[in-house]
């Protein structure tokens, strides 16, 4: 992976996030959130009965379609097998049925409620109270990260969650500080207690997925400095799409400038071969001016980026898109960074 | 393979029928960057533009001179921007709006009773449809002012792309009060008809919501929709407005996309609910491509690049090459991708805006897109 490694200060995945068992992946729309928690969730599932949980809790139904399945019921379910012989399990958490989950498991609510739920009752509950629904989502959550086998072992060796985007992480996560309020007993209460307790301890860590562009690394940042001051633990910064640098050493802020000697790259051209009319070596030309400017602007975010401070590990562009297939590629890609789950 | 109609950008500015334009799509895709692009060219081409951002990122405020959140527009003051028509900008304040609005529906005494409600305060600030609603409000005012000829609208990043046309329906179920009073009060409710479908359960999932959202919160909740009931017709009413101006042909809907397979298939999902609606649909915009410029088959560009590597001569020629077949199977990929859409919506125009090497941040970067926008 050397091509791309040009700059980051820190990098790497750290002892302390191999022994976290929630995985909270978020980011600016449009990074690749759901990409990066699916490669993860293989990543950390990589050997000899490892079980991964990778949750989605926004309704998108993104494992799903990542996965090339069909939308992923209300229960847990293997969506794929790790390297070393892992396994990825997912749920699509949704705030309706795991409301309904709560009624039932605390009012003994079973045929009503189904009745509510086709009256709209529930929709109007969730949304009536904002928060509401993070309140449901991250007590699912907690739940999983605590459940036990037969043998009283934990359920997965780690949870990981395609979180809300960066704007609303915070809120997501400390959803139940909000509640407090709001729910000053019953069954609520209890949960939002122990929701608050992982989410502030050393189990969590929340990454944050950027692409070298300006937006993205401004919110990463930002969300950084959120997290630090609500005292959530911000783990790893995931640098997605990170395209291979192409020209020599040196020669970017030429090219960005446009000093790039058309005559000579012809003949060099036309020695190895290739003859192009003048029109099509200026397009060729603007083309690489185009790369290097991008290249500059993407060593200046880079930079911009060292300020967070945190591990940092990069995963490449693909030009074919993401398929299943891909999603080991990256899954490789991390594991060659040193992620891993402790044993 | 069809090709799609290019959206005629400019046709659609200088077309004085054109009256609202309204920029739809998932988040991260660039749409308020486009709205904003669209709103320049339109006033620099003579028409009296308005646009209506939501949220925008500070560096792109700042390129429309928009320093805080307003309420009202603001005229763009830049130098070097002298439009032949005219353009002002403004950032939605979701809480202001709100308040505008009970102001201007209820009665002066009964409107503090409602600002004053907690209740009130949770539904203009964290209902999750609220900024939706009042994106929509927002653009009924500036409507029905008649100060503008053209109003280009951004719309919130919302969780689905359709949210905002949902919106107001959504918290007219809240605020309708049917249910709620159902809840605070399920004895006197007189909802005979549902209490019979739902029988005894009721009470019980009454009692659980109090016990999960808080007793207090539903009480106010419930003093909130008996002071808003006398207003809720002037709501549904002027919801009801908007929404037919959406409807009317004076706007065109422009759906914003990048060339991803998640952007594509909110895109998607948006041009059906569109047509389902009768909202009528000028076209794709797919942000960020990357087109080849220059015609060189990928297999020898990375032949002759071998070559050149070989003899250890021409660094960067081989380099050049080589980026150059990046460049074609990244272009190829998001052809594929735009193939698919239009094979589902061969009706749709599309137009590509190519990808700028680096973000915009000021009035010349807007420029430059409205430019790539009309393919001049």
């Amino acid at each position: 992976m050397s091509v791309y490694a040009g700059g980051m200060t820190s990098s790497g995945w750290t002892d302390e996030l191999a022994r976290a068992r929630l995985h909270v992946v978020t980011g600016k729309g449009g990074t690749g959130k759901t990409t990066l928690a699916a490669a993860l969730a293989i990543a950390l599932a990589s050997g000899q009965g490892r079980r991964v949980l990778l949750i989605e809790v926004e309704g998108r139904q993104g494992i799903a379609q990542l996965f090339d399945r069909p939308p992923l019921p209300y229960a847990e379910q293997r969506i794929a097998s790790a390297p070393g012989g892992g396994e990825v399990c997912a749920l699509a958490v949704d705030a309706e049925a795991a409301l309904l989950e709560y009624l039932a498991m605390f009012y003994n609510l079973g045929f009503a409620g189904r009745t509510l739920k086709r009256m709209g009752a529930i929709e109007f509950a969730t949304t009536l109270a904002p928060g509401l629904r993070d309140v449901l989502f991250t007590g699912k959550i907690k739940e999983r990260v605590g459940a036990t086998d037969e043998n009283g072992r934990h359920r997965y060796d780690a949870i990981v969650l395609d979180a809300p985007p960066t704007g609303r992480i915070v809120k997501f996560l400390d959803v139940t500080k909000a509640m407090v309020d709001l729910a000053k007993v019953g069954p609520i209460k209890g949960q939002s207690e122990g929701v608050a307790k992982l989410m502030h301890s050393g189990d969590t860590a929340v990454h944050l997925v950027t692409l070298l562009e300006e937006m993205p690394v401004r919110e990463t940042l930002d969300a950084v400095v959120e997290l630090d001051t609500a005292d959530l633990r911000p783990g790893a910064v995931f640098v997605n799409r990170v395209q291979p640098d192409r020209l020599p050493e040196g020669a970017v802020d030429a090219a960005a400038d446009g000093r790039i000697d058309q005559a000579e790259i012809g003949a060099e051209l036309k020695k190895a071969g290739l003859t192009l009319t003048e029109d099509n070596l200026s397009e060729l030309v603007y083309e690489t001016i185009d790369h290097a400017t991008r290249v500059q602007a993407e060593r200046r975010s880079r930079i911009k980026l060292a300020e967070a401070d945190l591990p940092a590990l990069e995963l490449p562009e693909l030009t074919d898109g993401v398929d299943v297939a891909a999603l080991y590629e990256l899954a490789e890609a991390l594991v060659a960074q040193g992620v891993r789950r402790a044993r | 393979m069809t090709r799609p109609a290019t959206v005629d950008i400019d046709r659609l500015l200088d077309d004085p029928e054109t009256r609202v334009i309204v920029c739809c799509g998932s988040g991260g895709v660039g749409k308020t960057t486009t709205a904003a692009a669209l709103a320049v060219r339109a006033a620099e081409r003579g028409r009296t533009t308005v646009v209506l951002t939501i949220d925008p990122a500070r560096r792109l405020a700042q390129s429309l001179g928009l320093r805080e959140l307003g309420n009202q527009p603001k005229p763009v003051h830049v130098n070097g921007f002298e439009p032949a028509g005219e353009l002002s900008a403004m950032m939605l304040d979701m809480r202001r709006t709100f308040d505008d609005m009970v102001q201007s529906t209820a009665g002066p005494g009964r409107a503090e009773q409602i600002l004053a409600n907690p209740f009130y305060k949770t539904i203009s600030t964290s209902f999750s449809g609220t900024q939706e609603y009042m994106a929509m409000e927002k653009l009924g005012q500036l409507a029905a002012t008649g100060r503008w000829d053209l109003i280009v609208v951004d719309t919130p990043p919302s969780r689905s792309a359709l949210d905002f046309l949902d919106a107001p329906q959504r918290l007219s179920t809240v605020l309708d009060g049917r249910i709620i009073r159902l809840l605070s009060a399920p004895a006197r409710a007189g909802g005979l008809g549902i209490r019979k479908i739902v029988g005894a359960g009721f009470g019980l999932f009454a009692k659980a919501v109090s016990t999960i959202i808080g007793g207090q919160l539903l009480q106010d909740a419930s003093a909130f929709v008996q002071a808003f009931d006398s207003m809720f017709g002037g709501f549904r009413q002027r919801a009801a407005a908007t929404y037919t101006m959406l409807r009317s042909p004076g706007t065109a809907f422009l759906v914003v996309a990048a060339p991803e397979p998640d952007a594509l298939r909110e895109a998607s999902y948006f041009v059906d609910r569109l047509a389902a609606d009768g909202m009528p649909l000028a076209g794709l915009v797919v942000n960020r491509t990357h087109p080849v410029l220059a015609t060189v088959a990928p297999a020898k560009a990375v032949a002759t690049a071998e070559e050149l590597e070989r003899t250890g001569k021409g660094e960067l020629a081989a380099a050049m090459l080589r980026l150059h077949a990046d460049r074609v199977a990244v272009a190829t990929r998001e052809k594929r991708l735009l193939a698919r859409f239009t094979k589902a919506h061969p009706g749709v125009a599309v137009v590509g805006v190519p990808a700028l090497p680096t973000d915009v941040h000021d009035l010349d970067g807007l420029r430059e897109i409205s430019m790539r926008l009309a393919g001049a």
